[in-house]
C-alpha cells in the first residue's frame, strides 16, 4: 500500500467518529499499547525535545524499506505517533520524502501539529524525513 | 460572607466588560483560567486603541504639530496616572519598557554593568521564571560574578533563614519574584527588601504575577526596582513598567542607544536625557502605552478589598474540589497564596490532561511554565496550572474539575 493510499484509509476511518470523545478515547488507546520503540534505544540521541512532551525515535533500513519505532512520555501524542509510522512504515525513502502528509490535518488533528504545541510531532515528522534522505543516500551510495 | 459580598462586587456584570470572555471554544463557553499566562482585556483598553489609531495616531515627544502633541500628552497621562496607582514618588521613576523580560534585561545590563565585579553575587531564589534567571546568569558570564540561588521548602516557600545566610558583603543584587507564576506562592518580598537593605543590597522584584492580584506600593515596600507586564494585569501586550527609585536610576547608564533618549549628539560627544526618557530609545509602543491609562481608570474603579475575598473563595473552593480527586497532588501549597493551583495527577501527562480539557472548553496552561529548576526541585517535568482572574466564578470552577475528573477517566 502507498503512503496515499494509507492516509486515504485511515481519514475513511476517522469519518466514523461522530465527536471528539470518541476520537481522543481512540488515539488514547492507540498510546497506551505496548511501547512502540525497544527501551534500549530511548537513549538521549533518539530523544526529540519538545517543550511539554518528549519523543524518541528511530529508524532502521531492511530491504530498502523504511522502519519508524517511536514513543512519547504523553499518551496523545503517542497515539498520533502512532498513526504516522502506521502511514509511513515498510516505505522507500524516496516515497516518505516526497508524499505529502495531509491525513492529520483532514482528520482534525492539525492542533497537534502547531509549533505552540510544543509536543516535538513537528519536530519528529521533520526528523522521519532526515532519516529518508540519510537511507536514500546510503542506497545510492549502495 | 457571601452575601455582603455579591452586594460590593457583582462578578456577572464585570464579565460584561471582558469580551472575548462571552465566546465560545470547542462549542462550549470558553472557562479562561490561563491569567497567569495573559489576562483578558476591558473592552474600555480595546476601544481606546482603536481610538488611537483611528483619530490620533502620532509620533510622541517630537513633533510641534496638534496630533503629535496630543499623542504625547496621552501618553504621559499614562505615565503619570500608573505613578499614582502603583504609588512612585516621582512620575520619571516609571519606565515602559516591553514587558517584564525587557526590564529585568534592561536592570541586568545597566546595573550589571556599573555595579558588577567579578566575585560579586546576584541572589535569586528557586521559583523563578526563566525571565529572572537567564539575564542574571549572561551578566555573571560576562563579569565573572556568581549567581546564588535561595532554597525553597516542600510547600514552595522561601527558606527565610537560608535567604539570610545568602546575603553576604559580596551579593550585589537580590532579584525576587513577588509570586510565582507556577505556584502561587506570595513571597515576603517587603521583609526580605529590608533584611538586604539592612546590608546595603539593592532589591528587583519582578511581580509579573502579583499586579493583577493586587494593589501595588512601592513606597511602602520601599524596593528599588520592580518590573510588570501590562498585559498580565488586562492590559494590552508589548507593554511594561520598570519602577525604579530615581536615584538609583539616575545612577544606570543607558541601555539602548537612539532616538528619545539623548539631549545632544555629535560625532565626538553625546549626551544623554533625563529620566524617564534615557531609557526609552526609538519610537514607543504608544497606542498600547496611552491604553494604560484607560487601563489604569478602570482598575481603580474597581473593589480591590472586595477583589482579594472573590479570590481567595475561588482558590479555597478549587483548592477542595481538586483535592477531592484520587491521585492528585497540588505543586505549591504555600500558606500565603495567589489565585493560582499547579497540580497533578499520578500517572497522567500534563500534556494529555491539557489537551482534553481544551476540548471542554477549559482553557489551563500545561508544562514547565518557564521554571525548570523548579521543576527540577519537585522531581516533575510539568504541572496543570489553573489561575485565576476576579472575573473567573465558582461555577468555572465546577467546569475546570468536571473537565479534569472526565479527562482523568478517559486516560486512565
Amino acid at each position: 500500500m502507498s503512503i496515499r493510499e494509507r492516509q486515504e484509509e485511515l481519514i475513511e476511518e476517522f469519518a466514523m467518529f461522530d465527536d471528539w470523545m470518541d476520537k481522543y478515547e481512540y488515539i488514547i488507546s492507540l498510546g497506551k499499547e505496548l511501547p512502540l520503540i525497544d527501551e534500549s534505544k530511548k537513549e538521549d540521541e533518539k530523544l526529540i525535545k519538545g517543550c511539554q512532551s518528549r519523543v524518541w525515535l528511530n529508524a532502521e533500513l531492511k530491504e530498502g524499506k523504511v522502519f519508524f519505532t517511536a514513543d512519547s512520555d504523553a499518551i496523545i501524542t503517542k497515539g498520533i505517533i502512532s498513526l504516522m509510522i502506521r502511514v509511513l512504515n515498510e516505505s522507500s525513502p524516496e516515497e516518505i520524502i516526497n508524499e505529502e502528509l495531509y491525513f492529520i490535518d483532514k482528520i482534525g488533528l492539525k492542533e497537534h501539529l502547531s509549533p505552540t504545541r510544543s509536543n516535538g510531532l513537528v519536530s519528529m515528522v521533520k526528523q522521519m524525513k532526515l532519516y529518508a534522505l540519510a537511507f536514500q543516500t546510503q542506497l545510492k551510495n549502495g | 460572607m457571601q452575601e455582603v459580598l455579591k452586594k460590593t462586587f457583582d462578578v456577572e456584570a464585570i464579565r460584561k466588560d471582558f469580551p472575548v470572555l462571552s465566546r465560545k471554544v470547542n462549542g462550549k463557553e470558553l472557562v479562561y483560567l490561563d491569567n497567569g499566562a495573559t489576562a483578558q482585556k476591558p473592552k474600555v483598553v480595546i476601544d481606546r486603541i482603536q481610538q488611537y489609531y483611528n483619530l490620533e495616531n502620532a509620533n510622541i515627544h517630537r513633533g510641534v504639530h496638534t496630533l503629535s502633541q496630543e499623542a504625547t500628552s496621552a501618553y504621559e497621562d499614562s505615565r503619570r496616572k500608573m505613578k499614582e496607582f502603583i504609588n512612585a514618588r516621582f512620575s520619571e521613576e516609571i519606565i515602559f519598557t516591553s514587558g517584564t523580560t525587557g526590564g529585568i534585561n534592561l536592570v541586568a545590563s545597566a546595573f550589571g554593568q556599573t555595579h558588577i565585579q567579578e566575585g560579586d553575587e546576584i541572589l535569586i531564589s528557586t521559583m523563578e521564571h526563566h525571565s529572572n534567571i537567564v539575564p542574571w546568569q549572561m551578566i555573571c558570564e560576562q563579569k565573572g560574578a556568581n549567581l546564588k540561588v535561595i532554597p525553597i521548602n516542600d510547600k514552595g516557600e522561601i527558606q527565610m533563614e537560608e535567604f539570610e545566610t545568602l546575603l553576604t558583603e559580596r551579593t550585589k543584587l537580590l532579584s525576587i519574584s513577588h509570586i510565582s507564576n507556577t505556584l502561587g506562592t506570595i513571597n515576603p518580598v517587603k521583609e526580605m527588601i529590608a533584611k538586604a537593605h539592612e546590608k546595603h543590597i539593592s532589591v528587583l522584584v519582578d511581580g509579573a504575577q502579583a499586579v493583577p492580584h493586587m494593589r501595588l506600593d512601592m513606597q511602602d515596600l520601599d524596593v528599588d526596582l520592580y518590573v510588570f507586564s501590562l498585559h498580565k494585569m488586562f492590559g494590552p501586550t508589548g507593554v511594561g513598567v520598570l519602577y525604579g527609585k530615581k536615584e538609583l536610576l539616575d545612577s544606570l547608564p543607558p541601555y539602548q542607544g537612539g532616538g528619545d533618549m539623548i539631549k545632544t549628539v555629535s560625532f565626538k560627544k553625546t549626551t544623554y536625557n533625563d529620566l524617564p526618557h534615557k531609557f526609552e530609545a526609538g519610537t514607543p509602543n504608544i497606542a498600547d502605552g496611552i491604553a494604560c491609562g484607560a487601563l489604569i481608570d478602570y482598575l481603580e474603579e474597581l473593589d480591590w478589598a472586595a477583589i482579594s475575598l472573590h479570590e481567595k473563595d475561588l482558590l479555597s473552593y478549587a483548592h477542595e474540589q481538586l483535592a477531592a480527586i484520587e491521585g492528585l497532588r497540588f505543586i505549591g501549597e504555600a500558606e500565603r497564596k495567589a489565585s493560582v493551583i499547579s497540580f497533578v495527577i499520578e500517572g497522567i501527562h500534563s500534556y494529555d490532561l491539557g489537551v482534553l480539557i481544551d476540548k471542554m472548553g477549559v482553557a489551563v496552561r500545561t508544562g514547565h511554565h518557564c521554571t525548570q529548576p523548579l521543576m527540577d526541585r519537585f522531581g516533575i517535568l510539568g504541572t496543570v496550572r489553573a489561575s485565576f482572574a476576579f472575573y473567573n466564578t465558582m461555577e468555572e470552577v465546577d467546569r475546570l474539575v468536571e473537565a479534569v475528573k472526565r479527562a482523568k477517566g478517559m486516560l486512565l
